[in-house]
């Protein structure tokens, strides 16, 4: 059988590519069992445990779903954005995917931008999941339309943030290191990231410290947005300046092998 | 500058002096090599010898820290984007998802591409069409080398490197890879390979740049690097006590003929097809049955020993 061969060379559109890209990132990440975990397993259960009013965490005052119910979100924007990515992209880098789409027409930005849209897409879902569940489990999200821009706000910026440690990380550890460095931080934030238990509920001395976080920024401005109170504008600025600082950190260190 | 556009025209690929060092070994030690447009290159070499190295530096994926690459007449860093789409890379090994089907891999590859390669016909070529939801990681070593090629060319470049593409793969997938490689230089693609198999530069390439130690020792066509150094030997028997003396004048000056054991004659010389038509000729003339006739070719494994004193797959 014989195939034409003859040189045609020429690079597809951007957007075409980016389309691509975001297409097959998104599918291997729901291919993947252990995301599908992080992604939605973990923050239902979480959900469905806490929003119990025995409480096995003293959330603080008010009903434990209304407390609980944005930290979920937040938790599932940095799974994604953070954990998830981190790992995919160090395993990418390992198998020769970053070196073999680096000699491809693709561009940088390119790979960013179908990352980036990958990423949403499963936030998406998972936002759309946890907030349904959290409804049904007699979440009353206050602050009106204004909370959902926050949300989108708010994601959009914890997003750049998570993603650019991510990327910092999967960019000069080896892969294993990566997985546990990813898997590590995950949990650490959880638990000491004010990401679910309110900043209040925090010792005094620590809280500074932890609201300079981004997961502390993140949950603190979500449970913020759904209290009807706003998030502040150092919620918005720590995101920020997280986001400015690995991103150019990473831009500086990554490695394509 | 007519000189400058000839240049465009027909070198693909000019290494000058390249220089890659990792830490305190120095891997390409002042390389130069050049590849002509439409041609199939192969440079051969043993492991550690430099090849990827220089390949890679090629495709840009290595800032030369010594002398010069141009691609294509572009330099492979500050023009990457201008190249990439006109240049095709195989890597030696990996370049998929782990968890990616084959189909779905290689259809994304030229998804980036302007005017790829019908996908289906061209997994079906490379024998991968029954692959089907097999991730990547589960596929034999061959079916991942063959879809490294594929990913190679699905975007029908002009230029394509190919990191030691038969390694690993079955003898008919190898004869089937040679033969895509053909069609490649029949299509009008430039194709430069690395590999440590003689037989494969000799079966494939026009020219062959023999490396060792991060140097060219070597360079020219399979058959003029074959010729050059020792001869080749053609060992026949038949009676004895031929006159060995006389059928040495009937051949071609620089061929000597001897007895080696009785009725066993070793012919040195350049072995052509000239020396053995004259040689069975005179057999046949003088009422000389050959019972037996053997030409001991001189191979590129031969050249490599003599030219570096070691086995090439040492």
């Amino acid at each position: 059988m014989s195939i034409d061969l003859s040189p045609a060379p020429g690079a597809a559109p951007l957007r075409r590519m980016i389309a691509s890209q975001a297409i097959i990132e998104t599918r291997l990440l729901v291919r993947n069992a252990e995301q599908l975990v992080l992604a939605l397993v973990i923050p239902l259960l979480i959900l469905v445990v806490g929003s119990d009013s025995s409480g096995i965490v003293d959330l603080g005052p008010g009903r434990p779903i209304d407390t609980l119910a944005p930290g979920v979100l937040a938790l599932a924007v940095m799974s994604t954005a953070f954990t998830s990515l981190a790992i995919a992209t160090g395993f990418e880098r390992r198998y020769g995917v970053l070196k073999r789409l680096g000699a491809s027409p693709l561009p940088r930005l390119g790979l960013l931008a179908g990352k980036g849209g990958a990423v949403a897409v499963v936030q998406c879902v998972q936002l759309i999941v946890l907030g349904v569940a959290a409804l049904l489990l007699g979440w009353h999200p206050g602050g009106g339309p204004a909370a959902f821009g926050w949300l989108l706000v708010l994601t959009v910026l914890g997003t750049a943030a998570f993603g650019s440690l991510a990327l910092l990380i999967a960019g000069t550890l080896p892969a294993e290191a990566t997985l546990a460095v990813a898997n590590l931080v995950y949990v650490v934030l959880l638990v000491g990231g004010a990401v679910l238990v309110p900043l209040s509920r925090y010792p005094e001395a620590a809280q500074p410290l932890v609201r300079l976080l981004p997961s502390g920024a993140l949950g603190e401005g979500l449970r913020d947005a759904f209290t009807g109170e706003g998030p502040g504008v150092m919620t918005v600025l720590v995101l920020l300046v997280w986001a400015c600082v690995a991103g150019a950190a990473a831009s500086r260190t990554f490695r394509w092998e | 500058m007519p000189n400058t556009l000839a240049n465009v025209v027909t070198v693909a690929v000019e290494v000058a002096g390249l220089v890659m060092r990792y830490g305190a070994t120095t891997a390409v030690d002042g390389l130069s090599l050049q590849v002509t447009a439409g041609s199939v290159t192969a440079v051969l070499g043993p492991n550690g010898a430099g090849k990827t190295t220089t390949i890679e530096t090629c495709e840009g994926y290595r800032r030369p820290q010594g002398g010069t690459v141009r691609v294509l007449g572009l330099d492979p860093l500050s023009d990457a984007r201008a190249l990439r789409p006109r240049v095709g890379v195989m890597l030696q090994r990996g370049g998929a998802w782990s968890g990616s089907h084959a189909d779905e891999m290689l259809r994304h590859i030229a998804s980036l591409h302007a005017h790829p390669i019908a996908v289906d016909p061209l997994l079906a070529r490379l024998g991968l069409r029954g692959c089907g939801r097999t991730p990547y990681r589960r596929l034999s070593g061959g079916q991942q080398q063959r879809l490294g090629l594929a990913m190679a060319i699905v975007g029908r470049p002009e230029l394509v490197f190919l990191d030691e593409p038969t390694a690993g793969l079955d003898p008919q997938a190898r004869r089937d890879t040679w033969d895509l490689v053909d069609e490649l230089r029949d299509s009008g693609v430039t194709v430069v390979l690395t590999t440590h198999f003689m037989d494969e530069a000799e079966r494939l390439a026009d020219h062959v740049h023999v490396v060792d130690n991060g140097r060219v020792v070597a360079s020219g066509s399979p058959a003029q690097l074959m010729r050059s150094g020792a001869e080749n030997t053609v060992r026949f028997t038949a009676e004895q006590g031929i006159d060995v003396g006389r059928l040495t004048m009937a051949l071609p000056t620089g061929t000597k003929v001897t007895e080696q054991r009785p009725g066993t004659y070793v012919v040195t010389g350049d072995a052509d097809a000239q020396l053995l038509a004259t040689l069975t000729r005179w057999c046949a003339a003088n009422g000389v049955m050959v019972r037996e006739i053997s030409v001991q070719r001189r191979t590129l494994e031969d050249v490599f020993l003599d030219l570096t004193g070691r086995e090439l797959r040492a």
